[in-house]
């Protein structure tokens, strides 16, 4: 065979296996669709508004549910003490993630 | 077109050949471009895949979230607030909510404490997340003590676990019944911690809550719509917190690839010349060296890429989790279900590709256009 057909048909293959990710992520995600569900069932029963991923602080608990002043909300012009603080994007009134209700 | 392909061919055995010279070289460069493309490919698939979940399992959760303030901050739902609701046009049902928080020093962890109304849950037994049982090593039937703000000790009976599937959103809950619930916080009587709202008509969310703020000036209403919001916006900050802190192997990488394909080599300006002296046309010669660019780049984007895929998919991310996941005591452990967004990767092709091959472009055209004689004693 000779080179310029070996490339090729390597690069084709490896579009191939590119394609065949989203093949395989679709049908991974239908699979778990079914466990999704349950949690979705979850959220709906208890009225749940965040996900658990950092429990260190209530404001980190529950985002969505802080105050509005500071996503560093001990006293204003604190600095965070928990290393999560590092990972929340900045105050809300900078972002403008909230609705304006006025 | 028969004639084009046949040359094209021969153009990248030629391609190959010159590629095959220098090796390690070239074998160095495919490996720190597939390097790169892995680890923007895998903070994008691992931060997409991570927003989908979390936007589809809360699209589940209450339309509007009504707090009470006081002095700006939360503060629990006095006795006849409710009332006061049920006179708001739009306002479908309201469900009171009763949670709170409570720091276990134990496993110095912070656990959401919970009353799941429509749960059937006992005096005296409570229900908890799957990541509070592993931190406490807790099972069905098993005891377990609190100790109150008050200093009262309070011991439940783990009556039942959530289910794993569930964890992203239950790792640290602790349901219970009401009476257990306000004894232990001393919750008082009537009063509740906020108030969950549905909505009969979707699109007069924004109106009923506009309502609600003017008929309750002391509340804060927070819409479904600013909870999905509020979380878009945590993973795009982690997503370029972590591009931001790759951002200096980036422009190493940069660097690294425009000095190799821009700065063409006494040796390559040889073999351009020396191309070009025995009848290769300009075109020829550019054609022949865009194939090699081309080569190594998409050889780079779909190692890379899949190899992303691997990892993000079917490794857990192992490499990125702690800070695209976040961290706590309670960590949860749940599958992620893969989400590919098309636009995404075709975005990642663009910037890695096309600006690598077009970087090879420009110096070949200079070398190829000037004067064989000249190209060989450069």
């Amino acid at each position: 065979m000779r080179p310029a057909h070996f490339a090729l048909i390597l690069l084709a293959l490896g579009a191939v296996a590119l394609w065949a990710t989203f093949i395989e992520a679709d049908g991974r995600a239908n699979r778990l669709a079914a466990t999704r569900e349950g949690a979705r069932a979850l959220v709906a029963r208890l009225q749940l508004t965040d996900p658990v991923l950092f429990t260190e602080a209530r404001y980190t608990r529950h985002l969505s549910q802080a105050d509005l002043h500071s996503a560093f909300q001990d006293h204003p012009l604190a600095f965070e003490h928990f290393p999560s603080g590092s990972l929340v994007p900045p105050p809300a009134g900078l972002l403008a993630r909230y609705a304006h209700l006025d | 077109m028969r004639t084009w392909i046949e040359k094209q061919l021969y153009l990248i055995d030629f391609a190959l050949a010159s590629l095959a010279r220098k090796k390690a070289k070239h074998f160095g460069l495919l490996l720190l471009f597939a390097a790169l493309v892995f680890v923007l490919a895998s903070v994008s698939l691992y931060t997409h895949a991570l927003r989908r979940e979390t936007q589809s399992l809360l699209a589940a959760s209450p339309e509007i979230v009504l707090q009470r303030l006081v002095a700006g901050r939360h503060d629990l739902i006095p006795p006849g607030y409710l009332e006061r609701l049920g006179t708001i046009r739009g306002v479908q049902k309201i469900q009171p909510r009763l949670w709170g928080y409570y720091y276990d020093a134990v496993v110095k962890a912070n656990y959401t404490f919970m009353v799941a109304p429509d749960m059937a849950i006992a005096r005296g037994e409570i229900v908890v997340g799957p990541a509070l049982m592993r931190a406490r090593g807790l099972a069905p039937g098993n005891g377990v003590s609190f100790r109150s703000y008050t200093g009262e000790l309070f011991t439940f009976i783990v009556g039942d676990v959530l289910p794993q599937a569930s964890e992203l959103v239950s790792a640290d809950l602790v349901l219970m019944h009401e009476a257990d619930f306000r004894a232990f916080f001393k919750y008082p009587e009537g009063h509740y911690t906020d108030v969950a709202l549905s909505i009969a008509n979707p699109q007069e969310v924004k109106n009923v809550a506009k309502k609600l703020l003017n008929q309750l000036p002391d509340s804060r209403p927070i819409l479904r719509e600013e909870v999905l919001r509020t979380y878009a916006s945590l993973f795009d900050w982690r997503e370029g917190l972590m591009l931001a802190l790759l951002s200096a192997a980036i422009l190493a990488f940069v660097i690294f690839a425009w000095d190799k394909a821009a700065g063409l080599s006494a040796e390559e300006r040889r073999e351009i010349g020396i191309l070009k002296a025995i009848g290769w046309e300009t075109g020829e010669v550019l054609s022949m060296k865009s194939w090699e660019a081309i080569l190594i780049a998409l050889a780079a984007f779909l190692v890379g890429y899949l190899a992303a895929y691997l990892h993000v998919f079917h490794q857990h991310a192992f490499l990125f989790e702690p800070v695209l996941k976040g961290w706590a005591v309670l960590y949860p452990r749940f599958a992620l279900p893969p989400h590919i967004d098309g636009l995404q990767i075709a975005t990642l092709f663009f910037f890695t590709v096309v600006p690598y091959v077009a970087a090879t472009l420009v110096p070949i055209w200079r070398a190829a256009t000037i004067d064989p004689d000249a190209a060989m004693r450069l």
